[in-house]
């Protein structure tokens, strides 16, 4: 990862690219020409710098953003309550599951946070009876019940 | 033993139309990596799935307005991007005002996610998840203390917990 730009090498109109594209990206012949244009560029200069920005994964992805939930599928996020001195074995248990998409060890008593992705509602109980049984520690199911639309704005 | 199993099923779970067809499913599988970064992206979809570039626009709308899709955008590193300390500040907050104060929150330039989850009393009597991301744990420190003070008396308790350690880190992937 050494050879990895940092933050710092990021222009203003990579930084406005970043910006804009957390937002929306339309749905038509041309969408990257119709973008540049509101950015004051061309469109082969817009994919040249998204290509980039996800070489060097500025960016992680560049897409549609799909909602499990709604291909009947769900998400949840689970935390557990590990002694330091079991995270290890567990750690393996859960990230073992494929269903398991996240996983973070995070400073606090619950010190496992995961995410769980599955095709059906039904699956992610049945995952964490499993992960229960298999790690001896309950686990805390804390699907979202709301989701207040949010996004990053970097300084420009 | 059982909180797994003995959680009520989210609210949020969509009307039961009809989910998805064989070609959207197909379009789903050829773009969860990413959009073609080529001048007309959709055409490029087309010609891999064999069909009209019309018909994948008009998938995608469909999609959009479904909720299947919740929008196509650019999805942020915020490590790489210098926000390298980031909190999932917890909230405990009145439930009758939650739908209120959770929008406010979400406003925050700084807060990436914010999410009403259930509580789990008495272990964990947090509602409200707002993701803070900082370029040092002061800084987020102080973010949620903006947090804290835009909730005023709403506050009642909440905590910050750091990532220590990423131990997996996939994305989502559909199977065709």
């Amino acid at each position: 990862m050494a050879h990895e730009a940092p933050a710092g090498a990021l222009d203003a109109l990579d930084r406005r690219i970043i910006n804009t594209l957390q937002d929306g990206f339309p749905v038509c012949e041309r969408p990257y020409a119709q973008v540049a244009a509101q950015l004051g560029t061309d469109e082969q200069t817009l994919i040249g710098r998204l290509g980039r920005l996800l070489d060097e994964r500025f960016l992680t992805r560049f897409g549609p953003m799909y909602q499990a939930e709604r291909l009947g599928g769900a998400f949840s996020l689970v935390a557990m309550r590990v002694p330091a001195g079991d995270l290890e074995r567990v750690a393996g248990i859960v990230n073992g599951f494929t269903e398991v998409a996240h996983n973070y060890e995070r400073e606090h008593e619950f010190n496992m946070w995961f995410v769980l992705a599955t095709e059906t509602p039904q699956a992610i109980a049945e995952v964490l009876g499993r992960i229960e049984q298999a790690s001896g520690y309950p686990c805390y199911n804390m699907p979202k019940l709301e989701e207040y639309y949010v996004r990053l704005r970097l300084p420009v | 033993m059982n909180r797994a199993t003995s959680q009520p099923t989210p609210a949020s779970r969509p009307d039961d139309e009809a989910p998805i067809d064989a070609l959207d499913r197909a379009l789903i599988v050829a773009t969860q990596t990413g959009l073609p970064l080529v001048p007309e992206p959709y055409h490029a979809l087309a010609g891999e799935l064999g069909v009209d570039a019309r018909e994948v626009m008009d998938r995608l709308r469909r999609m959009q307005e479904r909720g299947i899709i919740r929008r196509i955008a650019a999805v942020p590193n915020h490590y790489r991007l210098g926000f390298t300390h980031n909190g999932m500040s917890v909230w405990n907050v009145p439930d009758e005002r939650i739908g209120e104060l959770g929008p406010r929150v979400g406003a925050l330039d700084f807060v990436s996610h914010c999410y009403h989850r259930p509580r789990h009393p008495p272990d964990w009597p947090y509602n409200l998840f707002a993701m803070v991301h900082a370029d040092s744990r002061e800084e987020a420190e102080r973010k949620v203390r903006i947090i804290s003070e835009l909730l005023g008396p709403d506050d009642l308790g909440h905590e910050v917990l750091f990532s220590r350690r990423i131990l997996k880190k996939t994305g989502l992937r559909l199977t065709a």
